[in-house]
């Protein structure tokens, strides 16, 4: 008994040791500058100093229309272009687990997007979005779509729905790659007796393959909309939350106090709200986590 | 079963070809763009066809902008550093989680899932100014060391299932055999895990080439450190934009990542995808 405990703590130590480097790295790097941002929201620090203030910052913010503005603004914009990530991604996993040539190419084909630094793809985004030597423009112009030069991120609505699509097409290949995988992890015998019992191709999709994959949909859906709100790049190199601020999300907007006038109290207020939303969104899909692999243990 | 009739093969092609043209577009009108001519470019609406290819482009960008060359140096070195770093602070991490039983060990691995969520925008303030009070910012470093904390989390995942692959029978046998525990590290672990540390090392490398521009447009402002994503945007600086030559320099900024994951994708997606589908 005794052997055992010492033998247990010892490991213990070990253990805490091997980790300890990457622990303080992430509290001096991560967690640190979380809570700092906290203090950082009860003054009004800037380069030249700070003074307490208590809750002026959060007073000021949720007083300003615009900050209000910003906060609906940020979720219709993730609403759109999560669900458009989902679906689209859902149809394009359908569509590469057709057992049909190529689709192994196709695989690979998928994924650019997902690797390629963000900044980079937005090039060809801004190229695209040319309003006078863009192909989407020039498309719209030669078959009268568009009567003119059309710049797409020069107005309010279509530079909106511009950085949506841009944005889908970043996320798109993620989300297809991980609905691939569990299309490919249902077992195989299901869908052979629902075809001994003649049910359709459309039968066996809704009635197998759907509910099976319910769960990777349900995390997907969380870590999709994780990452679309924290979404800065994309927004940022294409409009930066123009024009008159019709692009602005929470994200955009907190880096604009911080960062672009250097209010850094200002900026640590809308941070913290942001945190607020992410550790919402976190402890959701943790706990849908942790249900999901109890549910996967009882089976 | 799985047999298609015509009409289903066309329909599902179709819509292959359609998802295919939305993900390639970008990346296809890139290359094109960089091929042709600049005077080509620049007509109104779009001309879909150029009889005078060429890589010229390619050739001229280095001396439209200058220190093209050094930014993609930059990159890959701040990427490299980023990448050796994350290993040397992952693998103890990772091995621990991977082989011994500890208090707090699933609560503390369910809050390095948590850390990956938090995009790097919360916690710049802090960054900034500690950066500032220490000198760091316009340098490399001020890149590199925020850029390690966001790649440990999931490098500890990753790393911790390559290291759970190894059996552990063979420590053990090991262990009985009176090896010592380096001699075990040595002789056993480092073998069996290398393919493991390779993927997780380009993984790293991947991820860090990829999160350089937010870093890099916050932390530092001199030209000589700036990496690839940020340096690109200079050709915008000049009176008409040289987009030919810009796609060009944008498409041979992309090209390492590209080879990397095309050549590893198989394993890198695996070990990501192992732990949503499957848990």
């Amino acid at each position: 008994m005794n052997q055992k405990l010492k033998s247990y703590t010892a490991q213990t130590y070990i253990a805490y040791a091997l980790i300890a480097p990457a622990a303080i790295y992430i509290i001096l790097i991560v967690a640190w500058p979380l809570l700092e941002t906290i203090r950082l929201s009860f003054t009004n620090s800037s380069l030249a100093g700070e003074d307490y203030i208590g809750l002026e910052n959060y007073q000021k913010m949720f007083s300003s229309k615009k900050f209000n503005g910003i906060v609906t603004r940020t979720f219709v914009w993730m609403f759109f272009s999560v669900s458009l990530k989902l679906i689209i991604g859902l149809i394009g996993a359908v569509l590469l687990n057709a057992n049909l040539k190529g689709r192994s190419i196709f695989r690979v084909l998928v994924m650019p997007p997902w690797v390629v630094p963000i900044a980079i793809g937005m090039l060809g985004w801004l190229w695209l979005y040319n309003g006078y030597f863009g192909i989407i423009a020039g498309v719209g112009m030669r078959t009268g779509i568009l009567d003119g030069p059309f710049g797409f991120l020069a107005y309010k609505q279509s530079a909106f729905i511009s950085t949506i699509i841009a944005d889908v097409w970043v996320g798109t290949p993620m989300v297809t790659v991980f609905f691939l995988a569990a299309m490919q992890g249902v077992p195989r015998d299901l869908y052979e007796a629902a075809y001994c019992d003649g049910a359709s191709r459309w039968d066996r999709f809704f009635k197998i393959t759907l509910p099976q994959i319910t769960p990777v949909i349900i995390t997907m859906s969380l870590l999709s909309a994780i990452w679309t709100f924290n979404s800065f790049e994309i927004i940022w190199i294409l409009t930066e939350g123009g024009p008159r601020g019709s692009t602005t999300t929470l994200i955009i907007d907190t880096y604009k106090q911080a960062l672009g006038n250097y209010k850094f109290g200002r900026g640590a207020a809308r941070a913290v709200v942001v945190m607020i939303l992410l550790m919402l969104f976190a402890g959701f899909y943790l706990a849908l986590l942790a249900r999901i692999n109890k549910k996967i243990s009882h089976e | 079963m799985n047999k298609y009739n015509p009409f289903e093969k066309v329909f599902i092609y179709f819509g292959i070809f359609v998802f295919m043209t939305f993900i390639l577009l970008p990346f296809v009108e890139m290359f094109y763009a960089s091929l042709r001519p600049l005077d080509h470019l620049f007509r109104s609406p779009y001309q879909f066809y150029s009889d005078d290819l060429s890589f010229w482009a390619y050739r001229e960008m280095w001396n439209t902008v200058p220190m093209l060359g050094r930014y993609i140096f930059n990159s890959f070195f701040l990427a490299s550093c980023v990448a050796i770093l994350t290993l040397i602070f992952v693998i103890p991490a990772a091995y621990a989680y991977a082989r011994f039983k500890f208090p707090a060990k699933n609560m503390s691995l369910y809050i390095l899932l948590a850390i990956n969520m938090f995009s790097g925008a919360v916690i710049l303030i802090p960054l900034y100014k500690l950066l500032r009070t220490l000198g760091l910012l316009n340098s490399y470093q001020s890149m590199i060391i925020p850029g390690v904390a966001f790649l440990i989390p999931t490098a500890i995942w990753l790393l911790k299932s390559y290291f759970e692959k190894i059996p552990i029978d063979l420590e053990e046998a090991a262990f009985v055999d009176g090896a010592s525990r380096v001699q075990i590290l040595r002789h056993i672990i480092a073998p069996l895990s290398t393919p493991g540390l390779v993927v997780v090392g380009i993984y790293a490398f991947i991820g860090a080439y990829a999160q350089q521009f937010l870093f890099a447009i916050t932390f530092n402002q001199k030209k000589e450190y700036m990496p690839i994503p940020t340096g690109l945007y200079e050709f915008i600086g000049y009176q008409s934009v040289k987009w030919n030559e810009m796609m060009a320099a944008a498409l041979v900024g992309m090209l390492p990542v590209l080879l990397l994951f095309i050549f590893l994708q198989k394993y890198i997606v695996e070990g990501l995808t192992a732990g949503a589908v499957k848990n």
